[in-house]
């Protein structure tokens, strides 16, 4: 498979904390789950692969990226609006983004939602949004932190589907979660975090059946406290 | 005082008061976006702006009064007793309220806006633009702050004006006149023109800022 994101050397603190990524490949069509418990740095590891922090040391390369924060924000504006904003910032005629956007709206069922105004949206409806407007800018690497983190069964399996497409697509997926099962049911490949450090990467069916390394097989069983 | 009389003032003190906002909502709306982008400004530029607030308005008067009269720097522009000049003294007074009230509202929403345009592969330019348009329901209200600040203003209004009739004579010179003169009933009528005039623009800042 084609490498659609590279990085290497990662390196980045906060206080006592250091998140350090030795090599990172994503490839086109393919699920990475980046697994860890809370504060391993998961967000941390999406946010420099999606360039919105530059790392200490390191670089990362590839294709266009886009990323979906746990909690999406939206503009005051109606939820086509919202769902066309991506490609407004990529220079695409109102007209057109509208269009573009409308017809997009069906596949996460907001369709009839489309002119309201997206801060009326429940929790569902808005990760529903932010994951179409994520997805209307077709970028070659989705990095999703937790996007059903707060969902219903019903949504969650409705953004795996989505999730699914994009994968089917050729786009490269790199999603954060501390659901085991979702990362089962995704994942080609698994990245484990454990204090900043990588501590295993591993095909999903080989990490979920024989994790090699202790921490790994605790956080599966849940043991692993930090 | 005739009705005419009393248009002619009332249209005066709109668009004195209206060129005034105008003319300092140009700089102070990105001066507003800018402190926002950069965290506000830090506490000096904070406090800077927020003490513009409270700038006495006589003192702003005197500043221009000294620059435009005969002996000073701008003397030879000839704008000391026209309505220039009072446009001018009331942009002083309009900027604070409105960039400072661009800044409070914009503050709190940059970092989400960032966040959306950069994740979406957007660039840093791009955030000033969605900020503007994401702050402006804050735009309505620091408009209506700098224009209830410039219409109801006095002290600069005479000293660089001068309250001359039928030239630069607007309501809240015209109340003090009227008060001096015994007239109270004029007074109170020119007083309440003023009111329903502010009133009036700020609807109208309110509807737009709901379309």
């Amino acid at each position: 498979m084609r490498p659609v994101l590279r990085a290497e050397g990662l390196v980045q603190r906060y206080g006592g904390f250091a998140l350090e990524v030795g090599r990172l490949e994503v490839h086109a069509g393919e699920v990475l789950a980046v697994l860890g418990p809370s504060g391993s740095g998961k967000t941390t590891l999406l946010r420099l692969l999606a360039g919105l922090l530059r790392p200490e040391t390191g670089w990362v390369e590839g294709g266009s990226r886009a990323y979906l924060p746990q909690t999406p924000p939206h503009l005051r504006r109606s939820v086509l609006e919202n769902a066309a904003f991506g490609l407004l910032l990529r220079g695409v005629p109102k007209r057109e983004a509208l269009r573009r956007a409308a017809a997009f709206l069906g596949r996460v069922g907001l369709e009839e939602r489309a002119h309201q105004p997206a801060h009326l949206l429940s929790g569902g409806e808005s990760v529903r949004l932010a994951l179409a407007r994520t997805l209307l800018v077709e970028p070659e690497v989705l990095l999703l932190d937790e996007p059903t983190a707060s969902l219903d069964p019903a949504n969650a399996a409705q953004v795996e589907g989505l999730l699914r497409e994009a994968a089917g697509e050729g786009r490269g997926v790199v999603l954060a979660t501390h659901d085991l099962f979702q990362a089962r049911r995704l994942a080609h490949r698994v990245l484990f975090l454990f204090l900043g450090q990588v501590v295993e990467e591993a095909p999903a069916p080989a990490f979920f059946q024989t994790p090699r390394d202790p921490r790994s097989q605790a956080f599966l069983e849940g043991r692993l406290l930090v | 005082m005739e009705a005419v009389e009393l248009w002619e003032i009332a249209l005066r003190s709109l668009w004195v008061a209206g060129l005034a906002t105008l003319l300092a909502a140009l700089p102070a709306v990105p001066l507003g976006l800018w402190l926002a982008l950069r965290g506000g400004g830090g506490l000096l530029g904070r406090v800077l702006l927020y003490a513009g607030l409270g700038l006495p308005s006589v003192v702003v008067g005197l500043f221009f009064y000294l620059l435009l009269s005969r002996a000073g720097p701008l003397g030879s522009l000839g704008l000391l007793y026209t309505p220039y000049a009072m446009v001018l003294a009331e942009a002083v007074l309009a900027f604070p309220p409105i960039a400072a009230f661009v800044l409070s509202g914009a503050r709190g929403r940059v970092e989400e806006v960032r966040l959306l345009v950069l994740s979406l592969g957007g660039k840093e330019g791009q955030v000033l633009p969605t900020l503007f348009w994401e702050s402006r329901r804050t735009l309505a209200a620091a408009l209506a702050a700098g224009f209830g600040g410039a219409i109801s203003e006095v002290g600069a209004a005479t000293l660089v004006g001068g309250d001359i009739r039928h030239h630069t004579r607007v309501l809240t010179t015209a109340i003090v006149v009227e008060t001096r003169k015994g007239e109270v009933e004029a007074a109170l009528a020119l007083g309440m023109v003023l009111m329903g005039l502010a009133l009036l623009v700020t609807a109208l800042l309110v509807i737009l800022e709901r379309e």
